[in-house]
């Protein structure tokens, strides 16, 4: 059974419809809370959202030209972490055995990377190379001690809790 | 499976109009594809749609943007620049495939 339109489909790209802006707050520095919201970031980027990503607290190695690319995955506390093979939870005892980290860590990075997603710095460019925006937390970079010589080039700035509220006037915003 | 005419031929689409039969798609087609989407296809626009096809065949789904710059070579932000505001899809429906799967 078929049916023919006489005029083509054409998709609806509402191009010219979409005001939607949406503001992320990453405030995670582990390697598995790093990525939501750069994936959430880069497909909200990929259809026509305007995106911006505040970085506040443990978020801020993200952005932090030494610690970005190193960030780390732990099982402790983590009651929901597998083993890869049969459906085996790693036992909270077992967290804390000195390896298990960088282990757990080595293998988060390699699924990550067999599914073709980048490491943080990359996602990072991409996100940039697709219109979005970097901020960094004013309390987050005294409190570290950190200044704009420390982050990333394409940060745009250094902001705080009230110029926060201006940019993310009308946003949907998510804390992460 | 809804069916429609494009250039005077027949091809099966999906419901929001992408193409869903690789083998009906022709460059004719692609070019009358971004006429409707309002693109202006250059020898860029076409070596991207190419890389598009080409992949497709070889990993069985639509190449995301990211996959487009690390096995394509071409930048995401050309890709803004070429397709504006959503190119993965606008890619993806010039060159008659299914939209990407992949998250990223």
């Amino acid at each position: 059974m078929s049916d023919t339109k006489p005029a083509p489909i054409v998709p609806n790209f509402d191009d010219d419809e979409t005001d939607r802006k949406l503001v992320f707050i990453c405030s995670k520095g582990n390697l598995d809370m790093a990525y939501p919201g750069l994936v959430l970031a880069n497909a909200a980027l990929g259809e026509g959202i305007q995106v911006d990503i505040f970085f506040t607290f443990w978020g801020f190695d993200m952005i932090t030209k030494k610690r970005m690319n190193k960030l780390k995955f732990s099982p402790v506390g983590n009651t929901a972490m597998h083993l890869p093979w049969g459906d085996v939870r790693v036992p909270q005892w077992a967290a804390v055995i000195p390896g298990m980290q960088p282990l757990a860590t080595k293998m988060m990075k390699k699924s990550i990377d067999d599914l073709g997603i980048p490491p943080i710095d990359e996602f990072l460019d991409q996100i940039t190379a697709s219109g979005g925006k970097l901020w960094a937390c004013k309390m987050s970079a005294d409190m570290q001690g950190l200044t704009e010589a420390d982050l990333r080039d394409d940060v745009e700035g250094i902001i705080n809790a009230s110029d926060f509220m201006g940019l993310s006037e009308g946003a949907q915003t998510l804390f992460i | 499976m809804p069916t429609t005419t494009l250039s005077g031929h027949e091809v099966h689409v999906d419901d929001e109009g992408f193409m869903t039969e690789y083998d009906e798609w022709t460059e004719e087609l692609g070019a009358e594809l971004a006429t409707q989407i309002g693109i202006e296809m250059t020898e860029a626009h076409w070596a991207l749609i190419r890389f598009l096809r080409e992949d497709y065949l070889v990993k069985g789904e639509t190449a995301t943007t990211r996959r487009v710059q690390a096995a394509g070579g071409v930048p995401v932000k050309e890709q803004f620049a070429l397709f504006p505001k959503k190119p993965a899809k606008k890619m993806a429906y010039i060159a008659g495939l299914p939209k990407p799967a992949g998250c990223v």
